[in-house]
């Protein structure tokens, strides 16, 4: 479970140009299912995503998850309060507890898709011929096992939203979050991704997703949807 | 394998497949920087040979030649000076020499002439260096003709050739007997060009100097240190064309080393936040980046120093010898004796991958150091 408390995130502050784009949020997100942020553009749900995902820091308030167990002592009962660590220990539980589908996949260029998705677990120093494994029965899940030896130039939007699905699948996580999954596919594809991310929902996962599509605020599998203008949260079904 | 090690070799690993990504880039950045290694290193092998071979050399050199000054230049000197030396304590055996030097018109050549102490050629018989039997085309048994003091023919017969290992210190060399060099010189009876002094203890040869220069203030002892002295100078890094050379390949180096720390492409940047993102810590990035950089710099040190290595010890330092060996007519063709100092080697790997790896790890410090967020907003 995420908890988020009167959480803001404030961009450069004493500056002319400061401009709050997360507002005094509190929200709580039960495990599993998928929970989507609607909103337009610049209404603070990538934010909202990057601060839940331990991207960056909130300027105030606390964010509290539940159910994760840290390599690290920690203090506190009612969870781990992650609003004030350093950047160390944030990107310890990131990569161990999230998984990232970006808008604009944010795949590396040049390298094949095996290797694209082995990337996250590389620093965790797994066994090459283990991780492998894991990547091939990804690769397979997702249907792209004839591209594990394929470059990105030669795949298709679909397929590189899979092979990105597959990279956030890499380590295991309880969370994915995904920002604007859908903004570069067509609608078919959009509904594939969906029913994609509506069966890890249904093995336990919890699913965070930031999205002005309908196809993804509209879908059945969207359990729950909380709308967002201006940083604050206008609504929540 | 232990999961640190395991670590470090996917991080090797995706190092690799990084560079190859940007072939063209690193390819041709890697090809100067081997460049640069090589020059440096092949002047740095050059002169550590050169180097050996004279103090192996003078290994067999006596202690302390004494020379006879007038006016501050070279002259004859007395043979009869050495029966006052040998007196001195210390002093084992004092021996003067015959040598000088042959200028022939007709070959445009200079020749070094000697008298050996040991077992010097029979009268009418010479033995020469490598480079003497090229230039005059002659072989053993040859009949060469020198012009005598009394500007007439000297015929000598060619008695042997110096072997080619020999071919560094012995090129130019033409020995004869006593009695041939005073037909060719007609030196003064009684005079000698030097005194070659032997000092049993190594430790009184400066004491022994200072007195024979004492005793004899129109001399001038050189001992073998100083000669030893002289080559370091003449070699040593120091030295006029070893500043210039080196000079240049250390300012090509800093330029690449400057190219690279500036700055990451767009494209370098845009990875490292993508890495962030999926959750590389800032020290993950810069392993990744210390294993680009020594991947690089250590191809290239290797590299460069195995081109270095074959071309100074196989191929006679082809490139630069004709700067670093002086002007001769008779140039001495000779193979160096490999030999490496592990000192100047380790200064080289420092000077070399050291600031490159350096230079490679800063700019993308700079670029991990921001926040993973960037990536979702790119």
């Amino acid at each position: 479970m995420i908890t988020l408390s009167d959480v803001s995130k404030c961009f450069n502050r004493g500056l002319p140009s400061q401009f709050t784009a997360v507002d005094q949020v509190s929200l709580r997100i039960d495990a599993g299912g998928i929970t989507v942020l609607k909103g337009p553009s610049g209404s603070g749900k990538t934010t909202l995503l990057s601060l839940i995902g331990c991207m960056a820091r909130p300027t105030s308030g606390r964010i509290l998850l539940e159910g994760v167990s840290p390599p690290f002592p920690c203090p506190g009962e009612n969870g781990l309060d992650i609003s004030s660590l350093p950047e160390r220990f944030l990107t310890e539980i990131r990569r161990r507890t999230f998984g990232f589908i970006f808008q604009q996949f944010n795949l590396i260029k040049g390298i094949g898709v095996l290797e694209n998705i082995m990337l996250p677990a590389y620093p965790l120093g797994e066994p090459h011929a283990k991780l492998r494994a894991r990547a091939i029965v990804l690769l397979e899940r997702l249907r792209l096992e004839r591209h594990a030896g394929s470059r990105l130039d030669w795949l298709s939007g679909g397929e590189l939203q899979r092979v990105a699905i597959a990279r956030a699948l890499i380590n295991d996580p309880a969370v994915i979050i995904a920002d604007e999954p859908t903004a570069h596919l067509d609608s078919r594809l959009s509904l594939e991704f969906m029913e994609i991310l509506s069966g890890l929902a249904g093995s336990g996962r919890t699913v965070l997703i930031a999205s002005h599509d309908p196809i993804v605020y509209d879908a059945p599998s969207a359990a729950r949807v909380i709308e967002m203008r201006d940083g604050r949260i206008t609504a929540a079904q | 394998m232990q999961p640190s090690l395991e670590r470090h070799a996917h991080l090797i690993d995706f190092a690799i497949s990084s560079l190859l990504r940007r072939k063209g880039k690193n390819l041709s950045l890697l090809a100067v920087y081997v460049l640069i290694v090589f020059v440096i290193a092949s002047l740095i092998l050059f002169v550590q040979a050169l180097r050996r071979e004279a103090s192996l050399v003078l290994t067999g050199a006596p202690e302390i030649v004494v020379q006879r000054m007038v006016a501050g230049r070279h002259d004859l000197i007395p043979v009869s000076y050495g029966a006052d030396i040998v007196s001195i304590r210390g002093v084992s055996e004092v021996v003067p020499r015959f040598w000088g030097y042959y200028y022939d018109p007709v070959f445009g050549a200079n020749y070094t002439l000697m008298v050996p102490d040991q077992s010097p050629p029979a009268e009418g018989t010479i033995v020469i260096g490598p480079g003497v039997a090229r230039n005059q085309r002659v072989k053993s048994g040859d009949l060469l003709t020198f012009r005598g003091a009394s500007l007439q023919p000297l015929l000598l017969t060619v008695g042997q050739i110096l072997p080619q290992q020999s071919e560094l210190v012995a090129t130019d060399l033409i020995t004869l007997s006593a009695a041939d060099f005073q037909a060719m010189f007609r030196l003064p009876p009684g005079t000698a060009t030097d005194l070659a002094v032997k000092v049993a203890n190594p430790r009184e040869v400066a004491t022994v100097a200072a007195k024979i220069a004492e005793r004899f203030p129109d001399t001038r002892p050189i001992t073998r240190s100083e000669i030893l002295a002289t080559y370091d100078a003449l070699f040593d890094w120091r030295s006029g064309m070893m500043v210039v050379i080196l000079g240049t390949a250390v300012l090509c180096f800093i330029i690449c080393a400057w190219d690279k720390a500036t700055g990451l492409s767009a494209e370098e940047r845009r990875e490292i936040g993508i890495l962030k993102s999926i959750g590389w810590e800032t020290t993950d990035v810069l392993l990744l980046k210390f294993w680009e950089g020594t991947v690089i710099s250590l191809t290239a040190f290797l590299a460069g120093l195995s081109l270095a290595y074959a071309h100074v010890f196989f191929f006679s330092a082809g490139l630069f010898q004709h700067a670093l060996k002086g002007w001769a007519v008779i140039y001495p063709d000779f193979r160096l004796t490999p030999s490496l100092d592990p000192y100047q080697l380790g200064i080289l790997f420092f000077l070399s991958v050291v600031p490159f790896v350096a230079a490679t790890i800063v700019p993308s410090w700079l670029a991990a150091t921001t926040d993973p967020d960037s990536a979702m907003r790119s």
